[in-house]
């Protein structure tokens, strides 16, 4: 179990986190939401002990999260950054192979091997593996990071934003996988989403943070409704049903439009202003 | 230049093994055994076989010594410059670029004039104490920076030799050493004999350490966060990588003299090909770092026969022109980096 208890983190003088309280069990699925800068990453990265924090508790399976051997955490606890980063030009095979290396740091032994094949076939790398992941496109490269953390076989797993360039089909099965290891194999996923009809259709637990703040935990019907979104975003996102699920329609919000656009101009009449607005910025000369 | 990566779609680990050894292997026996006979004084394989003493002599107190010391160098520095620059992530990085060799070269001129009378293996460690510091103090600057790109990285190296170089010159100025510091400057294997080489066969105990290293090295150059989470000593790793390179850039300052372009061009050379993967690349760099570091060397001693050229210029020729190709030859990868 992941626990996390009055957890305060600042950046400088700024409140990232505050008073964070929160659990996540194993064998369940939880999505973490809220909205850019609301502490999601934050979270996430000081859980993983990749950041320092001010006060509070995690503790991972009974243990400080500071407490543990880094190695042994890394056999217990697999996180996924947002956006990873990776200057090396290694084929997609030899990535996942070092989600291994908490294992294993010599050459990979038959349980490494079926943790590789395993987890290159979860993502449909097999027909890309010897490929270098420079030369793939962003959702590949994604799927190659994803099979990493997979591969790591962790009981704790945690990813940010994990359906970032992911295809209609390959967010699905991403979903579908994680679901899969956290009820067959008992794990605890954690796991930041923005499309909340995703957390709607795979999470057991949805966490939302606002300002650093918890500002809700429940259920997935608990969290579908026009009354917690509008408390997570601040916007009150209708909620329909579809079928037996709840299924919440952000995309035509009046709320995505852009602020400084009135809301009956046509979008024709940008261009047109745009020369209109250019003397502006030059210095009047009848001052 | 969209292709960043000129091995194409796909860049096979298995491939270099089974191209790029033979011709690394067979290459370096070729040219070894010709530098062998290649020289003023006349060895010729007929005498050996004959029996000739003095040609027995010959190759065995100076053609032998200076063939290995040549081999050994050339490993240790494209090794050096592998691991610099996948702990660095960056592929300018090398002991000369790093401020490894300005330290080594530094300490080495300190134990010259503190303690002219004691044993090399003295200049040795004063060398790679101060190469080490210099390396140290680097990454850390390197790594405290909160904007790291690209070139701020040799940058920083720059300015950090330069100013280990003036505190170099200035000492030699004080101690009215100037011409004999100098002449440190560039790289010379024609003083290397029997007697004056055998230091650098601790190259290769500090070569195996790193190739134990090896995937620990690759790790760490996925960056400090995903290497944590990889559970990664990440410290100690970086720890471990200063002391190999400033080991193995000191023993080759001092017995070789400075090498330019080794360290910094083969491990791209070698990159280019087979990849970055630490456990696949390390060898097949140092047997490139040998066989570069080998042409240069007969190259000198051929072009103006029976008079050599200073190999660290021959190097600097051959390795800038290669340097230029691989550069442009992976633009994108080091705009993107
Ligand atoms: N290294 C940093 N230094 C200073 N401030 C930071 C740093 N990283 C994050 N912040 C700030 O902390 C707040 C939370 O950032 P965080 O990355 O956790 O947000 P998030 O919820 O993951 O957002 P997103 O949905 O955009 O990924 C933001 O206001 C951000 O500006
Ligand atoms: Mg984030």
């Amino acid at each position: 179990m992941i626990e996390i208890t009055h957890l305060h983190k600042r950046y400088g003088s700024q409140p990232v986190l505050r008073d964070v309280t929160a659990r996540v069990v194993p064998g369940t699925v939880t999505a973490l939401i809220g909205a850019n800068g609301s502490g999601k990453s934050t979270l996430l990265s000081a859980v993983g002990r990749l950041i320092p924090f001010e006060a509070g508790r995690i503790d991972i399976a009974g243990t400080g999260v500071h407490d543990w051997h880094h190695r042994e955490l890394a056999r217990m606890l697999s996180i996924l950054r947002q956006a990873p980063r990776l200057d090396l030009r290694l084929t997609v095979e030899e990535v996942v192979e070092f989600g291994r290396f908490p294992h294993n740091e010599g050459p990979p032994t038959d349980e490494d091997r079926a943790a590789i094949e395993d987890a290159l076939g979860l993502m449909s790398l097999r027909e890309i593996r010897d490929r270098s992941i420079h030369e793939l496109s962003g959702g590949q490269r994604q799927r190659a990071f994803i099979a990493m953390v997979i591969a790591q076989e962790t009981r704790y797993v945690l990813l940010d934003e994990p359906l970032n360039n992911l295809d209609m089909k390959y967010a699905g099965r991403v979903m579908a996988v994680l679901t899969t290891l956290a009820h067959r194999r008992g794990r605890a996923v954690v796991v930041v989403l923005h499309d909340i009809n995703m957390a709607a259709a795979y999470a057991d637990t949805v966490v939302a943070l606002r300002d650093g703040e918890v500002v809700h935990v429940g259920s997935v019907e608990d969290t579908m409704t026009e009354t917690v979104l509008e408390r997570v975003y601040g916007v009150p996102f209708p909620v329909v049903r579809v079928g037996e699920r709840p299924f919440c329609v952000y995309h035509t919000h009046p709320a995505s439009r852009a602020p400084e656009q009135a809301p009956e101009q046509a979008p024709e009449q940008a261009p047109e202003q745009a020369p209109e607005r250019a003397p502006e910025t030059t210095p009047p000369d009848h001052r | 230049m969209v292709t960043g990566f000129p091995a194409g779609r796909r860049l096979r680990t298995r491939a270099p093994r089974l191209v790029g050894w033979p011709v690394l292997v067979g290459g370096i026996v070729v040219v070894g055994v010709v530098s062998l006979f290649l020289g003023a004084a006349p060895v010729s394989p007929a005498a050996l076989l004959k029996g000739d003493t003095e040609a027995w002599r010959l190759l065995l107190l100076s053609r032998v010594p200076r063939l290995v010391a040549v081999l050994l160098s050339g490993a240790g520095l494209a090794v050096s410059g592998l691991i610099l620059q996948t702990l660095l992530q960056n592929r300018f990085a090398s002991p000369s670029t790093v401020a490894t060799a300005d330290g080594a070269r530094l300490g080495f001129l300190v134990a010259v004039l503190l303690f002219p009378a004691a044993p090399a293996a003295v200049r040795v460690a004063v060398a790679a104490a101060v190469a080490m510091a210099a390396t140290a103090g680097f990454v850390a600057a390197v790594r405290r920076l909160r904007y790291r790109s690209v070139v701020i990285v040799p940058l920083v190296g720059l300015v950090l030799g330069n100013v280990l170089s003036a505190i170099a010159e200035a000492l030699a100025f004080h101690f009215d050493m100037v011409q004999s510091v100098s002449s440190w400057l560039t790289g010379d294997f024609s003083m290397v004999v029997q007697g004056r080489y055998e230091m650098l066969y601790l190259g290769i105990p500090l070569m195996a350490v790193a190739l134990r290293f090896a995937r620990r090295i690759t790790v760490a150059g996925f960056g400090g966060d995903t290497a944590h989470a990889l559970g990664l000593d990440y410290t100690r790793v970086l720890s471990a990588a200063v002391l190999i390179v400033s080991g193995i850039t000191a023993l080759v300052v001092v017995v070789g003299g400075q090498l330019p372009f080794v360290g910094l061009v083969v491990p791209n050379l070698v990159a280019l090909i087979a990849g970055d993967n630490l456990r696949v690349t390390l060898l097949p760099t140092a047997l490139a770092g040998a066989f570069f570091v080998l042409i240069a060397d007969v190259v000198g001693r051929v072009v103006i026969f029976p008079y050599e050229i200073p190999i660290g210029l021959t190097i600097g020729v051959i390795g800038s022109a290669a340097f230029l190709v691989t550069m442009s030859r992976r633009s994108t990868h080091v705009a993107g980096a």
